[in-house]
């Protein structure tokens, strides 16, 4: 990164802080909130919370259905949000369905797709980085439908071993991968494993959970086939995500979750459905929440990705610094290290105190981190990990967080007489 | 909770009470914390008054579970598998005699639920939640 880049970062995302309400509490023993747990929920500007109050103090109301003014509005403003979901990644409203979370979305292809389209003995592909939601559900689709798992491997410090990939994807019907680790923040080559699964036939399935909220993402440069995202770690309310599909898989995938809404003309006995998106969107959806995504990635693209990562990748570097001070002190931080090839998460250990002893004194700090094995519990036995503590940055982290993660650090290393 | 990671509690982590494993043991169990994966297993020798004569346990985990293990294996020597199946959540806070957030409750009390367990041969309830 340029300099010219980090001061541009540094003065677009300055006043960032001031807009996230949150962040000017305290705790109960008077702290300083000091929020380095981004990976698990971003923290969500005035913006997004007055978007939602709005909703339902102006024009709540359910969508597609009521012929009233509040419910042409709650209508224009849901579809309108979708628009801009998709315009943040490149994509068609067409090809956005509104979810839960990335869990449901990455659900939502592999019960729609997986158990049309897999057979017996074909292979889905997928890393050794997955989280549990990108892990779990193909398991439990390959037991239905005889399909295999394969997996490739990482290095040690969390990196992908691309060298074999093209003989990995022998018979792969299906390749199931992370965009970013939740565990390491390593920054998986997407595109080019794109590439190279659609050579061999295979569809690409991307887990965007800690992709979209922290890099520029261009569904149509990664050529990918799903790309599955969650709001509430991008500054939207919980309980709102988003699957991207290429139009023409949507359109040939059978419904997920049926009921009203998703119909076209429903008799006693049978059903044709709605187009896409909204064939995969039965029920009434979460339209507050939609609404308040659609803000939020308004927010975002103010700010502009390009300068997101810019910043974070200075946070990263700064901190990769400022923790050296604790490695005589028995600090231990995994993965790759080096700020170009992570984003904004980082795991790691302080001497014998395990992760959740570590988080327990930060807290006294005002100081949130993540312990624990970040629902990546495969990764954890395999890297022969029994928990780690993981501090991960976002738009509003500067490097006063960092300072204070590092004092308390310390602290933790007095108390532990390390 | 400045004062939460007392010496003693550090002593017990660093240095466990009754660690290991028995010979056929009378009674045995094992289980997670579900929240952070902490485990810990407890072998009991009885007498024929149903007392326990020997104790040890395994585990790993963080220092609140056990050391909160260790120091109930010192505890417990001498009660009855009644009496055990019958220990309240506060033998354990009043040993580890510290405050323990909610959150950390679950880490404080799996020795406990792992030791009734052990009593009652099958699997307790969480302490905490009864």
């Amino acid at each position: 990164m340029s300099t010219h880049t980090a001061a541009a970062s540094a003065s677009t995302l300055a006043h960032v802080r001031d807009d996230f309400p949150i962040l000017s509490t305290t705790t109960t023993r008077g702290k300083r909130l000091v929020y380095l747990d981004s990976a698990a929920t971003s923290q969500k500007p005035r913006a997004v919370i007055d978007a939602l109050s709005r909703f339902y103090e102006e024009y709540n109301a359910n969508i597609h259905r009521g012929v009233y003014e509040i419910a042409a509005r709650a209508t224009d403003a849901y579809e309108s949000a979708r628009a801009a979901v998709a315009g943040f990644i490149g994509a068609d409203s067409r090809e956005i369905v509104f979810t839960r979370n990335a869990t449901e979305a990455i659900n939502l292809v592999a019960y729609s797709w997986g158990r049309s389209s897999l057979r017996p003995g074909d292979v889905i592909l997928l890393s050794e980085l997955e989280h549990h939601s990108n892990l779990v559900p193909w398991q439990r689709v390959a037991a239905e439908r005889g399909a295999q798992l394969r997996f490739i491997p990482v290095d040690e410090h969390g990196e992908l071993l691309l060298s074999d990939l093209d003989s990995l994807l022998d018979g792969v019907r299906l390749v199931a991968i992370t965009h970013v680790s939740n565990t390491l923040g390593v920054m998986v080559p997407v595109r080019q494993i794109a590439e190279r699964a659609h050579a061999a036939g295979a569809v690409v399935l991307v887990d965007g959970a800690q992709g979209a909220p922290h890099l520029p993402v261009d569904v149509r440069a990664l050529d990918v086939d799903f790309y599955a995202f969650s709001g509430h770690k991008m500054l939207a309310p919980t309980g709102i995500g988003a699957l991207y599909g290429k139009r023409a898989l949507l359109e040939e995938m059978p419904p997920f979750l049926s009921g009203g809404d998703m119909i076209r003309t429903v008799s006693y006995r049978q059903t044709t459905y709605n187009e896409v998106p909204w064939k995969f969107e039965a029920g009434t959806d979460s339209v507050g929440d939609a609404i308040a995504f659609g803000e939020a990635v308004a927010y975002l693209r103010r700010l502009g990705m390009e300068n997101v990562r810019a910043h974070e990748r200075a946070l990263t570097a700064y901190a990769l610094e400022r923790l050296d001070e604790l490695v005589p002190r028995g600090l231990t931080i995994y993965g790759p290290r080096d700020p170009d090839r992570i984003s904004g998460v980082l795991s790691f250990n302080l001497g014998d105190v395990h992760a959740h002893d570590v988080a327990s004194i930060l807290d006294t700090d005002g100081v949130c981190i993540r312990a624990g094995h970040h629902c990546t519990m495969p990764l954890m036995d395999k890297m022969g990990w029994t928990a780690t503590a993981r501090a991960s940055f976002y738009i509003y982290n500067d490097e006063s967080d960092i300072d204070a993660l590092v004092a308390s650090l310390r602290k933790a290393a007095d108390i532990f007489k390390l | 909770m400045d004062d939460f990671y007392r010496d003693y509690i550090l002593d017990h982590y660093r240095n466990p009470r009754n660690v290991g494993h028995l010979d056929d043991p009378d009674a045995a169990a094992e289980d997670t914390n579900p929240l952070c994966g902490d485990s810990v297993r407890i072998e009991l020798r009885v007498d024929g008054d149903r007392r326990v004569r020997e104790i040890r346990f395994t585990g790993k985990g963080c220092a609140i579970s056990q050391a909160s293990t260790s120091m109930l294996t010192e505890t417990v020597k001498g009660m009855t598998l009644d009496e055990i199946a019958a220990l309240p959540k506060e033998t354990v806070l009043e040993n580890i005699g510290i405050g323990i957030s909610p959150t950390r409750m679950k880490c404080a009390m799996l020795g406990l639920r792992v030791l009734k367990s052990a009593a009652i041969g099958r699997l307790a309830d969480w302490p905490d939640e009864t």
